[in-house]
């Protein structure tokens, strides 16, 4: 049965208030922002977020008060440097105050391939001696029984849903992704429920052709939303590249809380939906960010 | 010859590479230095991001950050970050780099408070990769803006542990690193706007190897919040060679990043 649906209703079932949220989990690219300015737009609150960094997207969550509690590696602007909700959040309570939970980006992935395997933990002896061993009270130290060496456990983390955006799916959710995957497949096989998010919606048959490009098995997915542009600013490779002057904009611009809910309205609020955003971007905009040079991967046989 | 601050610290850092090495690329200079060293010193040199890439040639074109398109295609393989920091935690990390708000004597670093945990000044960014690089590194470097306070005694909150500290159990350094279970060997090199460090194993401390041209160790003290410690040959940073310059000025033609 075909599982796709407009992104208002995924975000409307599957993200409701209190819910802990997967997103942005490719790192730099692939940042599903049209799937988190509708969950602004629904005006979701007390939600966990989890991901490793989060290229202003979390910042915009934070900002615009959806956010209880942050499970990341990192909470800023890559290009540009620090986070002006995020600061405001956690300095003054603006626009109300969060948790943090700090992990790095090693960690917040091995605690999402910890729930995808089904076990409480997993050991590592990254940040042992940190400050973040220290402040995140989740960790545990214990000596290995096999050897005597101090380890990290790093607990299982569960996303109630884990949203990601794919360059293209069919309407089961078989999707491939390509390019740097970041902690994409842990944080899909971590959860029960995956919202995808598409470039492109193709026929099954495109999808089978190629079963090692697959993110995850499609039984996990309960939406597939198909938003061309939707990870904009950030890059889907094959697609557009990463709007930079937009990081910039953003950062300038939300300086001030005044400047942020501007900000907000003008590119979230204001917006009915995905089409809206990207009228408002411009063919100049999209023709500057769209591939100069296409470099098709050579074919691959599964014949036998 | 006229150059930047940053030019310099790129050719600081790039020196760092040894021909051959698995470099753990940071973000912002780092990713500069990997393809300057690629170019000249260093051919066979590999780049890991965390992101999930690893590259022998550097990208085409500059990056802004390192999941950014052009370090996609033409790379060696393109995973998970999982798999690519499993490497790192593997110790298949020859040199790292990270950068940070404050790092101390010991060569611990911080990108997560300034002030109090509970009440900061400043809530920074946090780690990112940043301490599991530290972790897990064979050799750290370091590349921060050389500012009193952001070179202190102490930090406000160890994200990236260095050398840890000298306390009951014995002293900073990497005997401090070998008791708290760290496998990676600790920051090799700390590289500033005003000079390059390098560090004494035994008990974890900074010592000032170069200093940059147009300024003296008087000068780098005054900014610095510990007493300097002096190699044996501490003398003024090599400059940049005009082949050098050329390559950074061919890769970031606008200087984005080092201007």
């Amino acid at each position: 049965m075909s599982k796709l649906t407009s992104m208002t209703g995924a975000i409307a079932q599957y993200v409701p208030d209190g819910s802990s949220v997967a997103i942005g989990l490719a790192l730099e690219p692939l940042i599903p922002f049209a799937a988190g300015h509708e969950i602004i737009r629904q005006q979701r609150r007390n939600l966990t977020l989890i991901g490793p960094i989060s290229d202003i997207l979390f910042d915009q969550l934070i900002g615009a008060g959806c956010v209880e509690t942050v499970k990341a590696a990192w909470v800023g602007n890559v290009s540009e440097g620090l986070a002006h909700c995020y600061r405001r959040a956690v300095e003054q309570s603006i626009p109300r105050a969060i948790v943090t939970e700090e992990h790095s980006n090693f960690t917040i992935g091995l605690a999402l391939l910890a729930a995808s395997l089904g076990v409480p933990y997993i050991p590592t002896r990254s940040l042992l001696g940190s400050d973040l061993q220290r402040k995140n009270a989740t960790f545990r130290q214990q000596q290995s029984p096999l050897d005597g060496s101090p380890l990290l456990l790093v607990p299982a983390v569960q996303p109630d849903v884990t949203i990601i955006h794919v360059q293209r799916s069919d309407v089961d959710g078989n999707a491939h992704l390509w390019g740097s995957l970041g902690v994409c497949v842990e944080a899909m096989l971590a959860t029960r429920n995956v919202i995808l998010v598409a470039e492109e919606i193709v026929s099954r048959e495109v999808i089978l052709s190629d079963p090692n490009r697959v993110i995850g098995p499609s039984f996990k997915v309960r939406a597939v939303v198909h938003e061309p542009w939707g990870a904009h600013p950030s890059a889907v490779s094959g697609f557009y590249n990463r709007d930079h002057q937009y990081y910039h904009e953003y950062h300038t611009r939300t300086r001030t809380i005044e400047g942020f809910q501007q900000w907000l309205d003008e590119w979230v609020l204001n917006m009915p939906d995905r089409n809206a955003y990207v009228a408002k971007l411009g063919e100049e905009r999209l023709l500057s960010l769209g591939i100069k040079e296409h470099r098709y991967a050579a074919p691959v046989d599964y014949g036998y | 010859m006229d150059y930047t601050s940053r030019e310099l610290m790129v050719v600081c850092a790039s020196r760092q590479i040894r021909d051959g090495e698995h470099v753990f690329v940071g973000m912002r200079l780092p990713l500069i230095a990997f393809a300057l060293a690629k170019r000249t010193h260093a051919p066979n040199c590999i780049g890991l991001f965390e992101g999930g890439i690893v590259r022998d040639v550097p990208s085409t074109e500059l990056l802004y950050t390192m999941g950014d398109s052009p370090n996609i295609a033409g790379s060696l393989w393109t995973t998970s970050t999982l798999n690519v920091m499993g490497l790192l935690a593997a110790g298949e990390a020859h040199l790292g780099f990270i950068g940070g708000a404050e790092v101390d004597r010991y060569g611990n670093l911080n990108t997560s408070i300034i002030g109090d945990w509970k009440h900061p000044s400043v809530r920074l960014p946090g780690s990112g990769g940043a301490a599991d690089i530290s972790s897990f590194s064979q050799r750290l470097a370091i590349i921060m803006q050389h500012e009193r306070h952001r070179l202190r005694e102490r930090v406000d909150f160890v994200t990236s542990p260095g050398y840890g500290y000298p306390g009951e159990e014995g002293p900073a350094g990497v005997a401090w690193r070998e008791r708290v279970g760290l496998p990676g060997g600790g920051p090799a090199a700390l590289i500033t706007t005003l000079g390059l460090f390098s560090f004494d194993p035994e008990n974890g401390e900074a010592m000032l190897q170069s200093y940059h041209l147009g300024t003296t160790i008087e000068e780098v003290q005054e900014q610095t919040g510990w007493k300097l410690r002096l190699t044996e040959d501490c003398r003024e940073t090599v400059p940049p060679s005009e082949d050098e310059l050329r390559v950074i000025r061919e890769y970031d033609p606008q200087g984005v990043w080092t201007s």
